[in-house]
């Protein structure tokens, strides 16, 4: 019995959490996979004295195709991610990041909104949410508001998250037409934190040149890390070589600022950038001229 | 007077009934108050993989859960699948026979983590064995005669 004593409550619905949390915001802690949680209570490096168990709210497990967007529960296990249809015909970015999260005993128990929300700069999950352009269902007693990816990492560990807020649901559109996708990351083990990681997409004009391009990285600055000088370099042109080499030396060299750790220096993180831009916008750009025909 | 939690279980097809406090980690339950001492607890933060069980059929970290949130779901141990000590489970025997242990202190986490990875993929390369042994630190053989034990069970359930 390693974690410190705590209030322990499990709702069977969204009503009965949300009522809890306007109760209990300021000392208690939402658990769901529990994957980094559990371990971060075992050490006792955190020890809230309120735990919202959200594992037995039904209706926040969800993936479903609706429109022109997919809609996921929070509640989803990423495990669930990585092998949904209809997650790998619209967003197939997702699904091939999906096996980078860990392991699969983790993946099992992980859910999207528990990686979301716990805001991890090295997690791949935050970078997917940008990258992909979804936006985040946030509910409390009084209502909810819709947070764009992009809003909502505030720094390490930090999210826009009021106190008593829950995040309830992902939604993010399918990706266009003639769009090519690429997720790398360099990690020293598989299923480790990844050195430095980045996840690229590549929308061409019927004609062939680039619409819009969007690179975003992890483990590359406080949060995930946007490299929008990059993608502009790119972005009405036609993609060759030079054009990539550009690209990939901007994100690396400019847009993103990692802090090195007991595996690696920053210059061999921006390195590593360097190189999995330029595969990545490789690949990507190979897809997306194959979805031209 | 602290708060406990009614927690009923089923562990290797047998039912248990238990009040449990809500910090009871669950790879605690099992060891301290059901007696299962097979499911080891070596990192306790989900990285070395020694506490795998499957939990609803699936491999988890059970040091990664509480006990309180295993009510009503089934879950298997280490113990539950040989017979009995002379009728091995085919993953266990190729243990015994391609020399898949030293010290065993992994070896049931191990075992966890390749019953459902086996059931998926029947017959793995070797570098999906090595993908699926990742999550599972083996600090004495250097893993070679892991993954030999790992194709001799594909062999043997195949």
């Amino acid at each position: 019995m390693k974690p410190a004593p705590f209030e322990y409550h499990v709702p069977d619905s969204i009503e009965q959490a949300l009522d809890l949390m306007s109760q209990h915001a300021d000392e208690a802690k939402i658990l769901a996979g529990g994957q980094s949680l559990v371990s971060a209570m075992n050490f006792r490096v955190i020890q809230p004295s309120v735990v919202i168990d959200l594992n037995r709210v039904a209706e926040l497990s969800y993936i479903r195709a609706e429109g022109d967007v997919i809609r996921i529960g929070s509640m989803a296990r990423e495990r669930h991610l990585e092998f949904d249809s209809s997650i790998a015909k619209r967003t197939p970015l997702l699904t091939e990041a999906m096996p980078h999260i860990a392991h699969p005993q983790i993946r099992n128990r992980g859910t999207i909104g528990g990686s979301i929300v716990h805001a991890d700069p090295a997690a791949e999950l935050p970078v997917l949410m940008l990258a992909l352009n979804a936006r985040l269902k946030a509910k409390n007693i009084s209502g909810e508001r819709w947070i764009d990816a992009q809003d909502f990492f505030a720094g390490m560990f930090t999210t826009a998250l009021a106190p008593d807020e829950i995040l309830v649901e992902i939604e993010m559109p399918f990706m266009p037409a003639r769009t090519g996708w690429s997720f790398m990351e360099v990690a020293p083990r598989a299923g480790d934190y990844a050195l430095m990681g980045v996840a690229v997409l590549v929308t061409l004009e019927k004609n062939g040149k680039c619409k819009k391009a969007k690179l975003v990285y992890l483990n590359a600055g406080d949060g995930p890390v946007d490299a929008k000088e990059a993608a502009k370099i790119l972005e009405g042109e036609k993609l060759n070589d030079k054009l990539i080499e550009s690209a990939s030396a901007m994100a690396s060299r400019k847009e993103i600022n990692p802090f090195g750790n007991v595996h690696t220096s920053p210059d061999f993180q921006r390195h590593l950038a360097n190189v999995l831009t330029k595969k990545a916008l490789k690949q990507a750009m190979q897809r997306a001229e194959e979805n031209l025909q | 007077m602290t708060q406990t939690f009614p927690v009923t279980v089923t562990v290797n097809e047998k039912k248990y009934k238990r009040e449990v406090e809500a910090r009871l980690l669950l790879s605690d339950f099992l060891r301290h108050e059901l007696g299962l001492t097979g499911t080891h607890v070596g990192c306790e933060h989900g990285v070395c993989g020694a506490c795998t069980i499957l939990f609803d059929g699936e491999s988890v970290r059970s040091c990664l859960m509480f006990a309180v949130q295993a009510d009503g779901h089934a879950l298997i141990t280490v113990e539950g699948l040989a017979k009995d000590k002379d009728n091995l489970h085919p993953l266990q025997q190729s243990f015994w026979e391609a020399h898949g242990l030293q010290c065993g202190y992994c070896t049931p986490g191990i075992l966890m983590s390749m019953i459902p990875f086996l059931q998926k993929n029947p017959n793995p390369t070797e570098d999906e064995i090595r993908q699926a042994l990742s999550g599972n630190l083996c600090r004495c053989t250097g893993y070679q005669h892991i993954v030999d034990a790992v194709k001799l069970a594909a062999e043997k359930m195949g």
